[in-house]
């Protein structure tokens, strides 16, 4: 059986609501057990995402970085990498951006210094995920043990710099000076006050986002290389007999994964905080793997997949402050039950759908 | 021999989703007799098969083993009620002795040493009664193929099973292990054992079979005793219409050599010589065919001529250039460069990508062509255009390119490889195993369509191990055994002589431009 079977509506729409739903009952049923009113509970949770200004860009925000490293995570899937180091990529790509700002921030303006962000991060990032695409290229170390090694990697080594050589003079915070004007990205509630922003850090990446979805979908079903990243994800065998390099194409298909990584620290570090820090990534990276794959590696899907889990961290975050039986931690959980029914269990009710629609699909078979 | 039927299919109907395998199959098999189930891929055979051996369960239907009604659950169940079955792809454990083997799931108790005594008086006595002979201390690996089926079968029979089911049985058989097969086959019938043998060969179902039922589309079609059909009329059978045997053509008219391959020699991955010291050149205007039981070289050879493989030593000689293959770095597209179009043996594996559409699929390999191309972006409207153009001129059907490469039928398949190969206009074509699972129609159309290329004066280079589509299609034959080429025969090799180069014998003076 496969998925060609089913409409796409079914496909697309009704499988990623249902394998939703479910994860939705079960936390409210999670909610009930400590003693809670979980209908009060998603109430708070779409109106503090969804539901003022600030709330919605605070979610517009979360969601930024969540297209940044769905998008990373979907590209390697495409090639059939799975690249789960997105968190050192994007934490590595911080660096990219701390450079560029921190040589450009008192001389140029945030536009002339943006470009240069971008190719930093881009590069940082990508540098970052080249040597396990290298290893699994010509060794066959595989990329989800080398890449979630490198996450580990990055974390010590950008300890060390910003104990080090990043640090401010005189400080002792362990992170770099902030950035002057021209190293900060303005807020939308700067450029569109009437949409009531407020103090929501959504800012001018959340445009870059969107163009490195559209740029995605170029590269993946409209040029050569994505031809060749699809192909070699596909079937590899057959990607050799079409002349296809595996080591070239796992190569630039991780340099590309990481790069998009790599971009998130453009929104996280130019756009909000202002100075690179300890641990700014704070687990976006692995959501990435959970939004690239209820995205179903496709960018509109990214997009639609990231605004989600934009929405329970915010809409969660003022969760937990309303009814304070619910943590932080049960925030986590909501989220692991997401990331659980719409990925790993992702097929579960699949085959019943299946059965449900299939009889309809052969009698209309019959008819024509 | 009772009356009652070994086995009774009665209305037998499977469906997989939107596909109706089989419908309504009646199928009554005589006790001690060898009945064919014979029919094109996707005629629903094996579905048949796998129902009766408990993989699938019907959706409806009765089944009457020993006219005794029964449900089988599963493969276990089926064994019990003395059903065996030899499978396309042996289910053997390679580093465990012929002993261990037979013994593996019927052990009867937690210590080995137990049923491998009883086996090896139950083998002994096997072996005496049905003359099949393998010794039980010998390890998988170190038997040839035909002595590995043996193997399986033997396995069967010590279930005691009183029906064995053979799924394609000869399909890695030497022409002369095949005849073994069969005598086999015959002394267990003649002990009174029920044979069903599957197969898509009609000249094996009319040098074995008592009865033959053939199944078309999910449906069986017919049931007649072997004596009063012929090969003809089985075909159309299979088919619904009358279908050509054999290929029309004229002789060769071969010109200059379009490749010329010298002292060839190729090592797999474990450090085994699989292709040894080849040499031979192909011209053009003609087709050579390669024969060979299967794993004799043959498709390392096709994968190192088209790039895919690294040869250990050899040169290539094609398109006016001398290329070192020791030391070259070309890979598939680069040969393509070279006017050279290569058919893959494996279409699912190699050939297409079946999760892409139609479109996608016929410019793999010739993606970067700069016609398929629009600045940066690919021009998907010239793909399209081309795909339908080829999907016209080769009859490809269901007529869309947008459909998945997965939805189209063996035969169609094949044709999207062919037309994307043979509409670049190479000088070489590589064609491995053309019509491997296609259907008989489409099998008449690749054949007549290879034909036509070589009478363009192209040179073709034939795998295959089908010694009939070997012997219709060749201008010249050469066979592979062992990694070397053992002989080379002309256009009407006798079908004997063939079989015993393939088999590694030697019996002829007149080996003409063999290596040995």
């Amino acid at each position: 059986m496969t998925a060609g079977q089913l409409p796409r509506w079914v496909d697309l729409g009704l499988i990623p609501f249902l394998n939703l739903a479910a994860a939705f009952l079960v936390s409210g049923l999670v909610v009930v057990l400590i003693g809670e009113n979980p209908l009060e509970a998603v109430q708070i949770l779409v109106w503090g995402s969804l539901g003022y200004g600030e709330g919605i860009g605070f979610t517009l925000f979360y969601a930024t970085n969540f297209i940044f490293t769905g998008l990373a995570v979907a590209v390697a899937f495409h090639a059939g990498l799975f690249n789960i180091g997105g968190e050192g990529q994007a934490y590595l790509g911080g660096l990219g951006v701390a450079f560029a700002c921190l040589a450009l921030d008192s001389v140029v303006p945030w536009y002339v210094t943006l470009p240069f962000a971008i190719i930093g991060s881009a590069l940082t990032g990508a540098a970052w995920a080249f040597i396990p695409a290298w290893l699994q290229a010509t060794r066959g170390s595989h990329v989800v043990i080398t890449t979630i090694m490198f996450n580990f990697i990055a974390s010590s080594l950008m300890v060390y710099l910003l104990n080090g050589m990043l640090k401010e003079q005189g400080s002792m915070q362990p992170e770099t000076r902030t950035f002057e004007d021209g190293g900060r990205l303005p807020f939308l509630n700067d450029i569109f006050p009437s949409f009531g922003f407020g103090y929501a850090p959504v800012n001018l990446s959340l445009f870059l986002a969107l163009a490195a979805c559209l740029l995605v979908w170029l590269l993946i079903w409209r040029t050569k290389l994505g031809f060749e990243i699809r192909s070699f994800g596909a079937n590899a065998t057959a990607a050799i007999y079409a002349g296809i390099s595996p080591v070239r194409t796992i190569v630039i298909t991780m340099l590309i994964s990481g790069g998009l990584a790599g971009m998130m620290a453009i929104n996280e570090i130019m756009g909000s905080q202002h100075r690179l820090l300890i641990d700014f990534v704070t687990g976006y990276g692995f959501v990435g793997i959970a939004v690239a794959l209820m995205g179903r590696a496709h960018p509109v899907g990214i997009i639609l997949a990231a605004i989600l889990f934009g929405m329970l961290y915010q809409g969660g975050a003022e969760l937990s402050f309303e009814m304070p039986n619910i943590t932080r931690d049960m925030i986590i959980v909501i989220q692991g039950l997401v990331i659980l029914f719409a990925g790993a269990l992702e097929y579960m009710f699949r085959p019943a759908i299946i059965r449900l629609f299939t009889p309809s699909q052969a009698l209309k078979a019959k008819e024509a | 021999m009772s009356e009652t039927p070994a086995i009774e299919l009665r209305k037998i109907n499977k469906r997989f989703g939107p596909v109706h395998a089989n419908k309504d199959i009646d199928l009554v098999v005589k006790k001690g007799s060898i009945h064919g189930i014979i029919g094109e891929n996707g005629a629903g055979k094996s579905t048949l098969m796998s129902i009766l051996y408990g993989f699938y369960h019907a959706d409806d239907g009765d089944i009457l083993i020993d006219g005794k009604k029964e449900t089988i659950p599963d493969s276990k169940a089926a064994i019990a009620m003395g059903i065996g079955m030899v499978h396309q792809h042996f289910m053997l454990v390679d580093n465990f002795s012929v002993l261990e083997n037979v013994v593996l799931g019927a052990e009867d108790s937690q210590l080995l040493a137990g049923g491998l005594f009883r086996a090896r008086s139950e083998l002994k006595r096997l072996e005496e009664e049905y003359e099949l002979r393998v010794d039980p201390d010998t390890l998988i690996e170190d038997l040839p193929v035909g002595l590995q089926q043996r193997v399986e079968i033997l396995k069967a029979l010590y279930r005691s099973a009183e029906i064995l089911i053979l799924d394609e049985p000869t399909g890695v058989l030497t022409p002369a292990e095949a005849d073994h097969l069969f005598k086999i086959l015959e002394v267990l019938r003649n002990e009174g054992k029920t044979v069903l043998l599957i197969t898509h060969k009609l000249r094996e179902i009319m040098a074995i079979t008592d009865t033959v039922s053939v199944m078309r589309r999910g449906e069986m079609v017919a049931t007649v005793e072997t004596k009063d059909t012929s090969m003809e009329q089985l075909a159309e059978l299979m088919v619904g219409r009358s279908v050509l045997l054999r290929v029309d053509k004229k002789p060769a008219e071969p010109k200059a050599p379009v490749m010329e391959v010298s002292n060839l020699t190729v090592t797999d991955s474990r450090g085994v010589q699989v292709v040894k010291d080849v040499s031979f050149s192909v011209r053009a205007g003609e087709i050579v065919g390669i024969a060979g039981v299967s794993g004799n070289g043959q498709s390392e050879l096709l994968e190192t001529l088209s790039g895919i493989r690294r040869a250990t030593t050899g040169t290539l000689k094609i398109h006016g250039e001398t290329i070192d293959l020791s030391t070259s770095t070309l890979d598939a597209a680069d040969m393509r460069g070279k006017s050279m179009g290569h058919v893959p043996e494996d279409r699912h594996r190699m050939g297409l990508i079946n999760s892409f559409t139609e479109y996608e699929n016929s410019i793999l390999g010739y993606h970067r062509d700069p016609a398929y191309s629009k600045g940066l972006l690919m021009d998907l409207a010239t793909i399209k255009k081309n795909a339908v153009a080829e999907i016209e001129k080769y009859d490809i059907r269901p007529p869309n390119p947008m459909l998945k490469t997965a939805n189209f039928s063996g035969g169609n398949q094949q044709k999207i490889v062919l037309a994307r190969e043979i509409e670049r206009d190479p000088e070489v074509l590589l064609v491995g195993q053309p019509t491997r699972g296609v259907d008989i129609g489409a099998i008449e159309f690749i054949h007549r369509r290879l034909v036509e290329l070589r009478d363009a004066e192209k040179g073709i280079l034939l795998v295959s191990v089908e010694l009939d589509e070997i012997r219709a299609l060749s201008d010249r034959v050469l066979v592979m055994f062992d990694g070397r080429i053992v002989g080379e025969r002309g256009a009407n090799a006798e079908e004997g002589d063939l079989g015993l180069l393939m088999a590694g014998v030697d019996n002829s003076p007149s080996v003409q431009g063999g290596m040995q």
